[in-house]
């Protein structure tokens, strides 16, 4: 392992740092001088500077950047910063549409643990080495588990959050387990030597179970079949910033450590050997990602509440961002993470929206969008826009990380054998997945609202959605203007 | 030069639209229609004057249409075709003056009625005028949509089902015509009726056929002639006409016999025998015995019909059966036989001159028939009259002219063609020639009868105050029937200009 | 000039859909001046290309890491397939006119969709680079769901969600193909010119074609693939079953030959062994366009809803825009193209009458009860509107629809005799179905008396407005106009034709 001296591994972990200055900054004001505030005053207080400090560590991000070599066991890069700055802004924008949430009693310390969670991360994303990821794994998921149960009040949340607890303690334990194989195997815990190392190793029964453990508990975080079935469950249950955090963010972690580890275990190297390792793993990834695809698709197809029909269709998209990773070559990683990055921007904005109407109507079934457009036009709009941008039609933007995304699939000369079949089924069950979201726009347009009076939405929420939709649709009309930061193609 | 034939077909078209806008009132209507249609009449008699005498075609019009398709706007008359532009202008101008403003057919829509006549009478030009298929095809359907609905919306009682049986039999001729000049454009690229004429008289077009689409040229001409026989009629293709004929408005019938049905016989003289006179030889036989039977059977059809409007439609199929006859009968080589190529002239001869006769004396009867009908009250059955050239001598005595022209009574001009055409059949086949005066017996048997029947006899009480023809009515009539009787006695008039026209075709028809 | 088409109908689509709710009556004035607009730099960019090939319009670099650009150029196909969408635009918007007169139409939404829609075809027929081209396509479908699902009537929540659900399938498997060659060709451009130019090996062709082929054919209504075309019509207000004939449709058969047939002409090589005398792709799709066009009448002859009936009439008449591109003739890809325009007329004519005149006065589209109503008498404009109309469908010469038929007709003739034949066939039906239509609808012979035998006296309908007649006679003009002068159309269509890949033009003998 590369040796860090503390003075560059603060340097790196400095994004990480302003994050949890600023959860106990928020802690203490929140508890120390708020304490007799309203309900309102101390989720705002909590809010802005839970955006505030975002939005500094995204600074110090784009700022200064520090890059590392690769076989750190903490990374840096310039890949690695881009996803850490579309984290801090996904949190951002989270926090920015959390300002109204009535379900905590204690604003403070959500915002803080939301904060946690977003350290969680930025560590996963930049970790290297199987300790790190692990650990910074845990950080995300305990963080998580907490803020799903953060309803106290709600019987749901509770049944959520203990679902999510008992699975991801499961899934846990199972990747740890994979881990300590991999480590016996090669003596190693940093991803690049472990690469090395499996490189001039054949295939053994003992790295086949260690390779099954590792996608039990990576297939959990991204809520890939058959490691999914917390998810719907958990959407529904968890208060709705905390669904759009988990997933938008901390999706985008998962992926990030899932690219780095199939770097790992999928050798480079052409030999036969390694094509067979990489053959198992690969094997494991486009088991999951069509198993994903089908069952999202199709469940999704009878959902009537709209959460959970979103947690569906979340486990079809994991499907096809496991193609991208199954491909693996430097491009299908990137469209992978533009993929996680622009889905997450569009969900948050479908969950916000989701929040607003819940609020007003109490309830996220179909049919309480009924006549969503003609009680908020705007607010409709942008609903349209997220949806639409998810189902992959152009020119937003989903549909552009859809193509960049197969076409990476397609070109990876590794894909020759099942690229184009996986391809075809990926988009014929997208054609699909239109029937689900035209479902919920059906209702939204179509139908006659049962209340027809207009649904108020406070003026940031509202523009924090017009800002997510402006930019789902400018980064669809102009995909290249992000190109500096994560390249296409 | 001036587009005549343009200008002539354009005048009912445009007069056609500004009847349209006369809407209801009918006397306005009637008059652009009347003005229209003697303007026509004028225009189309000096075309006929002023025709050459080489037989060839005349007031040529060419402009480039869609020259990749062979589509080119091409007119010209010949003798044949400014007679038949003659005809129709005399029978439509008949037909507008049968539709008195008063009368029932004119008051409903009056507007619409006289311009569907004056766009029937566009199409009819059209098709007289046309020497490309494209605008032929054209102007041939657009004179079948004005019937139709003349037939559906004015018609009598059971209208209905003769507007759509007369729609549905000339369609499928139309379609069958569409396909065989489809056929021939994509064996030669060409859609002119000049150019495919002289393919053929070059020997070439069948191969041309054979080549590009297998042996079908035998069933190129019988789609042809498929096309023309349902519009003549040819039994037994004939079953539309007597319905469509007697639930018509009369005006409408006198066009549908007046002039429609020469139609017919105009495409097989100018498209059938010039393009397939090789193949229809093959067939020659079986077509003789059809037209025979035509001729016959139309005769003693009329013979058993109980009503005015049938009797006269089936002794229409009888006269144009003459004119089938002599054209299938010419269809045969010539040679150099100088006693054939004499009675196919002949032949031919009558056969144009059958074409004007029978749309002038059939136009005639029809008109007297409408006035028939209005006198009586619609109701035409034969048993219903009797005796009436006590109570209208001057009626009488004028329709009778007219019957009597349809018998073929020397003199009148009825005679001339049909002598004529067995005068050219009989050497050519003497056969069919011979069963066929068993035709024009028993149609003098039965215009007899109906002279008998209507004029003399008892007359019914009902009668006694029958109204004569008025003096308009007289004026109406009385250049038609003068007209049957100059071309009685002087054949030459319309002869002297029909003939070239007969020698140029036959010189350039080969079997 | 053209390009100004698109962004036209995106910008007016984006002012409508903030429009404020006060002025919701300006929305289809509006919305008018802007089809307008359309339609006015359609034809003066038809006008100035005459005589020209392809015009380049613009060429901008999108994504070039992908090797993406914003290239758009214009040929005659294209130029007259846009001039078409253009009068299709101002035409619906004119039969629209009733939106908007009552506060809950939502007006501004409609026309907001409506625009989007147009622009999206302007867009797919100016494409060059065929992402472009695919987005373009992409946009089209989605506003189609909203207009119909909205403002439609008989099951309209079924007939837009099985129209949708159609569409995306069939991009679905065009974008597969789209892929797969981008893939295949080196990934370093989307540009259809240069992707033509690449040898695709033939097993590739052989299975993208299809693909692809049978994707854009699934919205050009190719049996039997056409289930969505009837219901989707019926179900869709007026104005959208105007557009969704008039225009969508033509947006499959172009990517037929724009994308399927110029990428991958060796897909319509022969598989080297036959079966019932079916040996290539190419036979395989010029017998569905055969079964459509003689199923497609054969179903219009039976149906009681006057609006199936030209539903069906539409599957038809797709069905020959199909077999003439399959006869790889000169002739005959001439003829498909003209039929689109022509069809795209007609058909926006026969649903104007069909949908709008006559139903929203009569309240029924039942053959059957509207022969009692003696609609001859009583709406004389419409009874001979539908005769007009119906005759061009039927291809009466003087129309546009018979050049176009005839064109195919040859060309089927050259490259397969038989199924000229039975596509004659289909048009003998065609004439019999409109017949009937015509005679049932207006001319019934039904007599015209209620249960007690006393007369029923004619009824009293609103008067044709303004903007109903000012449609009628932009459509049925165009009809008449091509039919009479057809070259205004063929000289741009047959050079462009000409000038399509070499491969293409192979057909017949």
């Amino acid at each position: 392992m590369n040796s860090l001296n503390y003075a560059s591994l603060f340097q790196l972990t400095l994004p990480e740092t302003i994050l949890e200055v600023f959860s106990l900054l928020i802690l203490l004001v929140d508890l120390g001088f708020l304490r007799k505030s309203a309900q309102s005053t101390r989720m705002t207080a909590a809010c802005v500077l839970g955006v505030i400090g975002s939005l500094a560590a995204a600074i110090c991000l784009v700022c200064c950047p520090q890059f590392t070599s690769n076989t750190a066991a903490l990374v840096s890069s310039p890949i690695v910063v881009a996803a850490q700055i579309g984290i801090l802004l996904l949190t951002a924008l989270v926090l920015l549409l959390s300002f109204k949430a009535r379900f905590s009693r204690n604003p403070g310390e959500f915002v803080t643990v939301v904060l946690l969670a977003t350290t969680g991360m930025l560590l996963v994303t930049a970790a290297r080495d199987l300790l790190l990821i692990f650990i910074a794994l845990e950080l995300l998921s305990l963080s998580l588990y907490i803020l799903t149960a953060f309803s106290k009040s709600s019987a749901q949340s509770a049944e959520a959050a203990l679902k999510y607890c008992l699975f991801g303690g499961m899934s846990a334990a199972l990747m740890l387990f994979g881990f300590t194989y991999l480590y016996g195997l090669t003596g190693s815990t940093n991803l690049a030597e472990i690469a090395a190392s499996l490189a001039t190793q054949g295939v053994t029964p003992l790295l086949i179970v260690a390779l099954v453990m590792v996608a039990a508990g990576l297939g959990f975080k991204v809520a890939a079949v058959p490691f999914h079935l917390w998810a719907p469950d958990t959407y529904q249950g968890a208060p709705a910033p905390v669904t759009a955090l988990i997933a938008s963010g901390s999706k985008v972690a998962s992926f990030a450590v899932l690219v780095a580890v199939t770097t790992a275990v999928v050798p480079a190297a052409a030999s036969s050997q390694a094509s067979s390792q990489g053959a198992s793993w690969t094997v494991l990834l486009l088991t999951m990602a069509a198993a994903s695809i089908l069952l999202g698709n199709l469940a999704a197809l009878v959902q009537t509440s709209v959460r959970r029909l979103l947690a569906y269709s979340a486990i079809a998209h994991a499907g096809y961002m496991l193609l991208g990773i199954a491909a693996n070559t430097p491009q299908s990683g990137t469209a992978v993470l533009y993929y996680a990055l622009t889905y997450a921007l569009t969900t948050i904005g479908a969950f916000g929206v989701i929040a607003i109407v819940e609020r007003t109507t109490g309830s996220d079934n179909l049919d309480a969008f009924a006549g969503l457009s003609r009680r908020n036009p705007l607010l409709a709009g942008t609903m349209l826009v997220f949806l639409l941008s998810l189902a992959g039609i152009p020119p937003l933007v989903g549909f552009w990380a859809k193509f960049n995304l197969f076409a990476a699939v397609l070109r990876a000369p590794s894909t020759t054998v099942w690229g184009l079949g996986f391809v075809a089924a990926a988009l014929a069950a997208s054609a699909v997945s239109l029937y689900y979201y035209l479902q919920v726009l059906k209702r939204i347009y179509v139908l006659k609202p049962t209340n027809e009076e207009p649904l108020e939405v406070s003026p940031l929420e509202l523009a924090t959605l017009v800002l997510i939709t402006a930019a789902v649709v400018a980064l669809g009309l102009f995909p290249a203007a992000l190109a500096s930061w994560i390249p296409l193609g | 030069m001036m587009p005549v034939l343009t200008i002539l077909t354009a005048i009912p078209a445009v007069a056609g639209a500004a009847a349209l806008l006369a809407g209801n009132r009918a006397a306005i209507a009637r008059g652009i229609a009347l003005v229209a249609a003697i303007s026509t009449l004028l225009l189309s008699a000096w075309v006929w004057c002023s025709l050459g005498s080489s037989g060839a075609m005349s007031f040529v019009e060419r402009a480039d249409w869609v020259p990749g398709l062979g589509i080119e706007y091409h007119l010209g008359v010949d003798g044949l075709g400014a007679l038949m532009l003659l005809l129709s202008a005399i029978v439509t101008l008949m037909a507008i003056a049968a539709s008195r403003p008063n009368s029932k057919i004119a008051s409903q829509q009056p507007g619409l009625y006289f311009a569907l006549i004056l766009l029937l009478q566009s199409g009819l030009f059209g098709t007289f005028t046309a020497l490309n298929f494209f605008h032929w095809f054209l102007f041939w359907e657009l004179s079948l949509i004005p019937a139709f609905f003349l037939i559906k919306l004015w018609g009598a009682e059971g209208r209905g089902p003769a507007a759509t049986q007369f729609f549905v039999y000339t369609m499928v001729g139309s379609v069958a015509l569409l396909l065989a000049f489809l056929a021939l454009f994509i064996a030669t690229g060409s859609f002119d009726f000049q150019v495919l004429a002289q393919m053929a008289a070059d020997g070439s077009l069948t191969p041309a056929i054979q080549s590009h689409l297998g042996p079908i040229s035998l069933w190129l001409a019988l789609g042809v002639l498929l096309g023309f026989a349902v519009k003549v009629p040819l039994m037994p293709f004939h079953t539309w006409l007597p319905a469509t004929y007697s639930k018509a408005p009369t005006p409408v019938t006198m066009l549908l016999t007046g002039a429609m049905s020469k139609m017919g016989v105009y495409g097989l003289l100018r498209l059938a025998l010039p393009l397939f006179g090789h193949e229809l030889a093959q067939v020659r036989t079986p077509l003789l015995i059809l037209a025979t039977l035509t001729v016959v059977a139309g005769a003693w059809a009329a013979a058993v019909q109980k009503d005015l409007k049938r009797i006269f439609a089936y002794s229409s199929i009888n006269h144009l059966g003459y004119c089938l006859l002599a054209i299938f009968a010419i269809a045969l080589p010539t040679g150099s036989d100088t006693a054939v190529q004499l009675s196919q002239t002949a032949a031919l001869d009558g056969v144009i001159l059958q074409m004007f006769n029978h749309g002038l004396t059939a136009a005639a009867i029809f008109w007297f028939l409408s006035m028939l009908e209005s006198r009586s009250g619609g109701n035409l059955a034969i048993d219903n009259f009797g005796g009436l050239r006590k109570p209208a001598p001057i009626f009488c005595g004028l329709m009778g002219i007219a019957l009597f022209s349809s018998l073929g009574l020397p003199g009148l001009n009825g005679f001339v063609s049909e002598f004529l055409i067995f005068r050219g059949v009989w050497p050519l086949a003497w056969l069919p020639a011979t069963v066929s005066v068993l035709g024009l017996l028993i149609t003098a048997a039965v215009i007899l009868t109906v002279i008998q029947r209507v004029f003399s006899g008892p007359l019914p009480e009902k009668w006694k105050t029958f109204p004569d023809l008025t003096s308009g009515e007289i004026l109406v009539m009385a250049p038609v029937l003068l007209l049957m009787l100059i071309l009685g006695l002087v054949p030459q008039l319309v002869l002297g200009t029909v003939n070239p026209t007969v020698m140029h075709l036959l010189a350039g028809w080969r079997y | 000039m053209l390009a100004y088409t698109i962004y036209l109908s995106f910008a007016g689509a984006l002012a409508l859909a903030f429009w404020p709710k006060a002025l919701a009556k300006s929305a289809r004035v509006f919305a008018l001046l802007v089809a307008l607009a359309g339609l006015g730099f359609a034809l003066a960019g038809f006008i100035a290309a005459a005589g020209q090939g392809s015009v380049a319009l613009a060429d901008l670099a999108w994504v070039p890491a992908l090797g993406i650009h914003y290239t758009l150029a214009a040929d005659g196909i294209s130029r007259v397939l846009v001039l078409l969408t253009g009068l299709a635009a101002v035409a619906g918007i004119l039969f629209s006119w009733y939106i908007g007169d009552k506060p809950g139409d939502r007006a501004n939404e409609f026309f907001a969709f409506f625009l989007a829609l147009i622009g999206g075809v302007y867009g797919v027929f100016l494409s060059v680079d065929l992402f472009l081209l695919f987005v373009f396509y992409e946009i089209a479908i989605v506003p189609k769901y909203f207009l119909i699902a909205i403002w439609g009537s008989t099951r309209r929540e079924y007939g837009a969600m099985k129209l949708a659900l159609y569409s995306f399938a069939g991009s679905a498997m065009v974008l597969i193909g789209l892929l797969a060659a981008y893939a295949a060709a080196g990934s370093h451009t989307m540009n259809l010119q240069t992707l033509a130019q690449y040898p695709f090996p033939i097993s590739f062709q052989m299975w993208a074609f299809p693909l692809v082929f049978t994707g854009f054919a699934i919205l050009a209504g190719m049996w039997p693939f056409h289930t969505w075309a009837p219901t989707g019509h019926v179900a869709a207000p007026t104005a959208a079953s105007m557009l969704l004939a008039g225009v969508v449709m033509k947006l499959g058969a172009y990517g037929c030959l724009r994308v399927a047939m110029t990428l991958f002409p060796h897909g319509l090589d022969p598989w080297g062994w036959s079966f019932l005398g079916i040996d290539s792709w190419r036979m395989v799709f010029a017998l569905f366009a055969v079964i459509g066009i003689v199923y497609g009448a054969a179903v219009a002859l039976v149906q009681n809803d006057f609006k199936f009936v030209i539903g069906y009439s539409s599957v038809s008449h797709m069905g020959l825009v199909l077999l003439g591109l399959l006869t790889l003739t000169q002739i005959g890809i001439d003829g498909a193209v003209l039929q689109m325009f022509s069809h795209g007329v007609l058909a926006g004519l026969l649903f104007a009458t069909v949908g709008r005149i006559v139903y929203e006065r009569t309240h029924t589209r039942d053959l059957g009860l509207l022969s009692k109503l003696q609609l001859g008498k009583a709406m004389p404009f419409a009874a001979w509107l539908f005769v007009i109309a119906g005759m061009a469908s039927m291809g009466l010469p003087g129309f546009s629809g018979f050049v176009a038929e005839v064109q195919v007709l040859i060309g089927a003739w050259r490259a397969f005799p038989w199924f000229a034949g039975v596509a004659g066939v289909g048009i003998v039906v065609g004439i019999a179905y409109t017949w009937r239509a015509m005679q049932r609808a207006f001319f019934s012979d039904t007599p015209a008396v209620d249960a007690s035998g006393a007369a029923i006296p004619i009824p009293v309908y609103e008067p044709v407005t303004w903007a109903e007649k000012a449609g009628v006679f932009l459509l049925a003009g165009t009809s008449l106009l091509i039919g009479l002068y057809p070259r205004l159309l063929l000289d741009q269509i047959v050079p462009a034709v000409q000038a399509l890949p070499h491969a293409i033009l192979t057909g017949g003998h």
